[in-house]
């Protein structure tokens, strides 16, 4: 079946959720997971997973935007987020370091930066708050989520050997729906 | 810094589309774990000199500044630079196509696996264990941060606003951003106020 209205509907949630991300992809997380689950009745633990799937890959973390289009819209799903998600801000980017050369040079640049900081920080947070509000629901999950955590900010430990980690454990402890 | 700027890059270093291609799809294949900032640092400035750090970083700077992410966009100016539009396009096609082809994988695996128990459980690990590691991403770059009064209050509001009063992100970015921005403004013009 081919669904031109959720395809469009698809293109246009993406590259609007693509430009609100300041100073990174991650600041986006919690407006995204609402939008799409608004928009789309995307389920948030399926949001959560996607993310957490995005950490297994390597490049650009924001690539879980394609775990995201194939749970909504399949195949084509999947490339229209990943080219709605990347190509407009890819072509703002272009545009501006060519052709507003007096931009980059100008000091508010680093006020930008660095005023746009805090509140990056402070959505990330949200980001945090509203995923572990979907996927953190028993004890077991609040003690991976923790235990992640700890290791995470203690240790080097690539993060890919312990989403695996949490993937076997999860596989063998947590309850068989 | 100051006047280093990614559009004043130009310079005597040639890259060839092939080769920029070939670098930024090693990136886009060994960047497993983020730090793919690390990585690209690592490749431009120490392995292959086509950017001083200085360079670098001014490059990396603009990323920050503009919306999207900052891998990406790295990948977008510093293809534009050696080799045009189409180096943009490739090298940002290099440095996310290998991850891009990979989730796409594990999309399609873990959608077909989430009706058997085992896989399902093991999914649901992952979903806890991402919890964690966001928290801890968050922990690191707000630690970064030079903290001062007016910019966690920045933070805790914009929180609470995202979180609790459910306002909309643009809405957010536009009034704080804006605000925060204010209080950060160039204090004088003739001043060195580009900082790194």
């Amino acid at each position: 079946m081919f669904n031109l209205k959720l395809y469009i509907s698809l293109l246009a949630t993406f590259a609007f959720l693509s430009i609100q991300a300041v100073g990174g992809g991650a600041a986006v997380l919690p407006e995204m997971e609402r939008t799409l689950h608004g928009t789309f009745g995307l389920n948030d633990a399926e949001f959560v997973q996607a993310y957490g799937l995005g950490q297994l890959v390597p490049g650009p973390n924001m690539l879980m935007v394609i775990v995201l289009g194939y749970r909504i819209g399949g195949t084509i799903g999947a490339l229209i987020a990943f080219v709605a998600f990347f190509l407009p801000v890819s072509l703002i980017v272009f545009f501006v370091t060519r052709y507003l050369r007096h931009l980059a040079a100008s000091p508010w640049k680093s006020a930008v930066r660095d005023g746009l900081a805090p509140v990056t920080i402070g959505l990330m947070a949200a980001g945090v708050y509203a995923m572990g509000k979907a996927a953190t629901t028993t004890w077991l999950t609040i003690a991976i989520a923790a235990a992640i955590f700890a290791l995470m900010v203690r240790t080097k430990i690539n993060p890919v050997l312990l989403v695996l980690a949490c993937a076997i454990f999860g596989a063998f402890l947590l309850p068989r729906v | 810094m100051g006047q280093v700027h990614p559009a004043s890059m130009k310079q005597e270093t040639r890259v060839g589309l092939g080769q920029l291609f070939l670098k930024f799809l090693v990136i886009g294949s060994v960047s497993f774990g983020g730090g793919i900032i690390a990585y690209l640092q690592r490749m431009l400035v120490d392995e292959m000199h086509w950017l001083t750090k200085d360079q670098f970083l001014a490059a990396l700077e603009v990323s920050q500044t503009l919306p999207g992410t900052n891998s990406a966009n790295m990948s977008v100016i510093v293809g534009d630079v050696f080799c045009g539009p189409i180096g943009a396009v490739v090298a940002f096609l290099g440095m996310t196509l290998p991850g891009a082809i990979l989730v796409f994988v594990l999309a399609v695996g873990s959608g077909a696996g989430r009706h058997n128990p085992i896989a399902h459980a093991a999914l649901m690990g992952v979903t806890a264990g991402a919890v964690g590691i966001l928290a801890a991403i968050t922990f690191r770059t707000g630690k970064e941060q030079f903290v001062h009064f007016p910019d966690v209050l920045v933070v805790a509001v914009t929180f609470v606003g995202m979180s609790f009063l459910k306002i909309p992100l643009l809405v957010l970015v536009i009034v704080l951003g804006g605000i925060a921005v204010f209080l950060h403004r160039p204090r004088q013009a003739a001043k060195a106020t580009d900082r790194v």
